[in-house]
């Protein structure tokens, strides 16, 4: 089936109102080095549902691959920078399940113990106004209908700390299903597509057995587009997938909502591909 | 048993590719996941049924000295004999002994982890004393001089035809043109086996799903009634249990055998929970003349006093194992030793030591399965992560790795640097990616790019385009308070 996207027309940007809130957005380091039209489509939703959406530059990488090597040193370094950043934002919102589980969940383990006193009360903070995309459009904005618009077969793979740690599952669905998609299953879709962060490139193979059953279930449901919240499985599933020789194009979950299709889908895949049953 | 974790990575790349494995592994989704989903979803109460069983295991470990105690003085009071083991080494000898103050030649086996972890079979063949495995999957593994790949289902990385092989070459004294094409007809050819091995055994030894402090019995769960012929049939009962299956009272145990069949096989019940609650007394039709029950520590202790004492709350429903894509992905031969899974990754360095199980605690994804279907609730993930920091302090993580961080983390704790390197950087690959979008060699990365291709990054970065937008400033970026 043909994939067609466009923006609902006539929906000029909203002006920042003073009641509206202050969101900073934790850009992530994948999306800001690979996928930088997530991380536009994703000021663009948090604008388009009237929020004030601002971006501090004091952050990189929210520490997990070493927080979840063990190093705690390490992450500490890397978190600490954008510890002050978020003070004047009225949430966090981070278009990732795993680097938002990182900051409400872990990053109050990460500066207790020994940390200073100071960092532990920031961490606090953070964690408690850290909100994965999707779900702080839906539950805090409420929002019901995203300015993108699709027409296709969109297959949603949870990622496990959407899924676990965010409690993100029909939030995304819901907003998909708004563009006019039709939304599909994956047939195991709470079992882990073996990115893993650090894991996938330790165990190189463990996490390919496991991104190739991920793979098969994608193949398996033939989706115009599978999407996700986070580019650490987008990028390993797409990676299988491009191995495999399919061309089921593969987008952050941002994207397709904002209706922005401007850039190529990430990995090989294509939006228009021939519908022949052999390519997929 | 002898532990071989630290050959985890080659171990893995066999497991990957073995054909036999992978279908065999097919159990875990078609069978075992679905049935406990089924199970859970029938109990509206089961989560409450799970923090109850949680406050249980937690109020026991605060105060397992009085209950083991209370066990032992209950035990003795029935007539029967405890023997407290601190290692392995203390807990052979003592099964040793045992065997031979009761004369004991042949012995018959329910299925037990713990007797595993003491490598006891191995032993008492030693010692001239010939154990028999009852349980279907224990004796088929036996047969094949095999270890369990499972703790409850310990043959599962088997597949029929190899069990069938494995009968024909072990069962050369029945006709060779029998029926063994039906899961029916092996498991019929192995009972008709063991039959006759029970009542000529001289002693029966089990593990013990639980410990009854007030009541001082033992009580094993199967579905196959093996546990109650091995332990009923011969004069001698050796009930082999780790210190933690205590718990206080016989309410206790119905609160966990609630929650342990469900996480287990999804049934309600299993087939058969036995109690021994001592020797046959005056009047009793069955039962064995002697029951003694051994109490092994082995590292429990330890464990109760550091960062992994949680993991003792473990009931061994193997949940975690069945629901886990790495061992799904690997099988559970793979880890080395007696405990696979998620549950293995963290009992093994707790155990039998973190130097000889480095890769354990590293290789998950994190993705969390495991501590959402635990009955108990164990934050596994969190237990790992623990023993990765461990690994970190105690410098035993590769030197690659160590220089790898600090670099990346020297560069990260400065956005600015941060942004300006990984955008040089991202701004060739994607270059030289070009229309391919991805690549299918990159150095450094190996294991991604094996099963996998390198996905290019989209050119420029958010924060250039994002600034482009909102200031057109040259240089805006340098500032890292600008917002």
């Amino acid at each position: 089936m043909p994939a067609a996207t466009q923006k609902t027309p006539a929906r000029p940007k909203k002006p920042s109102s003073p009641k509206a809130p202050k969101v900073g957005l934790f850009v992530t380091c994948l999306i800001d080095a690979m996928r930088p039209t997530a991380g536009m489509a994703s000021v663009e939703l948090l604008e388009a549902a009237g929020c004030d959406v601002i971006v501090p530059t004091a952050q990189s990488c929210c520490g997990q691959p070493a927080w979840n090597s063990g190093d705690r040193t390490a992450a500490r370094a890397v978190a600490t920078p954008f510890l002050d950043a978020f003070d004047d934002c009225d949430y966090v919102v981070v278009p990732s399940g795993s680097c938002g589980g990182m900051l409400s969940k872990h990053l109050v383990d990460l500066f207790a113990d020994d940390a200073p006193p100071r960092h532990r009360q920031k961490a606090l903070e953070i964690a408690a106004k850290t909100h994965e995309l999707t779900s702080f459009l839906v539950d805090i904005m409420g929002v019901t209908s995203p300015p993108g618009r699709y027409q296709g077969k969109v297959a949603y793979h949870d990622s496990c700390s959407s899924l676990r740690e965010m409690k993100v599952k029909d939030q995304p669905r819901q907003l998909l299903a708004a563009t006019g998609a039709e939304v599909v299953d994956l047939d195991h879709a709470d079992t882990c597509c073996g990115f893993g962060g650090t894991f996938s490139v330790k165990y190189g193979d463990i996490s390919g057995a496991m991104v190739n059953d991920k793979a098969e279930d994608v193949r398996a449901r033939e989706p115009d587009v599978l999407v996700a919240g986070d580019l650490g499985c987008l990028m390993n599933i797409a990676g299988r997938l491009s191995r495999l020789g399919s061309d089921i194009a593969v987008r952050h979950v941002a994207e397709v909502l904002a209706g922005d299709l401007s850039a190529a889908p990430i990995g090989g895949g294509q939006d228009d591909a021939p519908s022949t049953e052999e390519s997929r | 048993m002898e532990v071989s974790s630290e050959n985890f990575k080659a171990n893995v790349e066999t497991a990957v590719v073995d054909d036999n494995l992978k279908g065999a592994m097919g159990k875990l989704t078609g069978a075992l996941r679905p049935n406990r989903a089924k199970a859970v979803a029938g109990l509206p109460e089961f989560d409450a049924l799970r923090d109850h069983g949680i406050a249980i295991k937690m109020h026991t470990l605060d105060h397992i000295d009085t209950y083991l105690e209370q066990f032992e003085a209950n035990v003795v009071a029935n007539g029967g004999h405890v023997h407290w083991c601190a290692d392995e080494d203390s807990a052979r000898q003592t099964i040793l002994d045992l065997c031979r103050q009761h004369d004991v030649k042949t012995v018959t086996k329910g299925k037990s982890m713990v007797t595993e972890e003491l490598g006891l079979n191995a032993f008492l063949d030693n010692h001239g004393i010939l154990p028999l495995e009852t349980d279907l999957g224990e004796y088929i593994i036996q047969l094949r001089g095999e270890s369990p790949s499972h703790i409850i289902a310990p043959a599962t990385h088997l597949q029929q035809h190899q069990i069938k092989e494995t009968f024909q070459s072990a069962h050369t004294h029945l006709d060779a043109d029998r029926p063994m094409d039906t899961a029916e007809a092996l498991t019929e050819e192995a009972r008709q086996e063991l039959r006759e091995k029970y009542g000529a055994a001289d002693a029966g030894i089990t593990g013990a799903n639980f410990m009854i402090a007030e009541t001082g019995s033992t009580i094993i769960v199967t579905n196959e009634g093996n546990g109650d012929l091995t332990q009923t049939l011969a004069k001698t009962h050796i009930v082999v249990a780790s210190m933690e299956k205590i718990l206080p009272t016989m309410d206790d145990a119905g609160v966990m055998l609630r929650l342990l069949a469900r996480s287990a096989t999804g049934q309600e019940m299993s087939v058969y929970t036995t109690l021994s609650s001592g020797p046959r007394r005056q009047g009793d039709l069955d039962g064995p003349d002697a029951f003694h029950v051994v109490i092994v520590d082995n590292g429990r202790s330890k464990m109760l006093a550091g960062s992994e004492r949680e993991m003792l709350r473990c009931i061994r429903c193997s949940a975690c194992l069945n629901h886990c894509p790495v061992y799904a992905s690997i099988g559970g031969h793979a880890y080395g030793w007696v405990y696979s899974g998620p549950m293995g990754k963290v009992l093994t360095p707790s155990l039998a030591g973190l130097e000889q199980a480095k890769d354990l605690p590293n290789a998950s994804s994190f993705c969390g399965k495991c501590e959402e279907v635990c009955p108990m609730r164990i934050p596994l993930p969190k237990l790992m992560r623990n023993l990765r920091e461990q690994q970190t302090e105690q410098k035993m993580t590769p030197l690659k790795q160590r220089v790898a961080l600090s670099l990346w983390s020297a560069l990260a704790s400065r956005p600015w640097l941060y942004r300006k390197l990984t955008g040089l950087m991202t701004r060739t690959l994607a270059r030289l990616a070009g229309k391919r979008r991805v690549f299918s060699w990159m150095p450094m990365i190996g294991e991604w790019t094996k099963s996998r291709d390198l996905v290019a990054p989209e050119g420029g970065s958010f924060f250039d385009r994002y600034h482009a937008r909102t200031q057109p400033i040259k240089g805006a970026d340098h500032d890292d308070r600008t917002q």
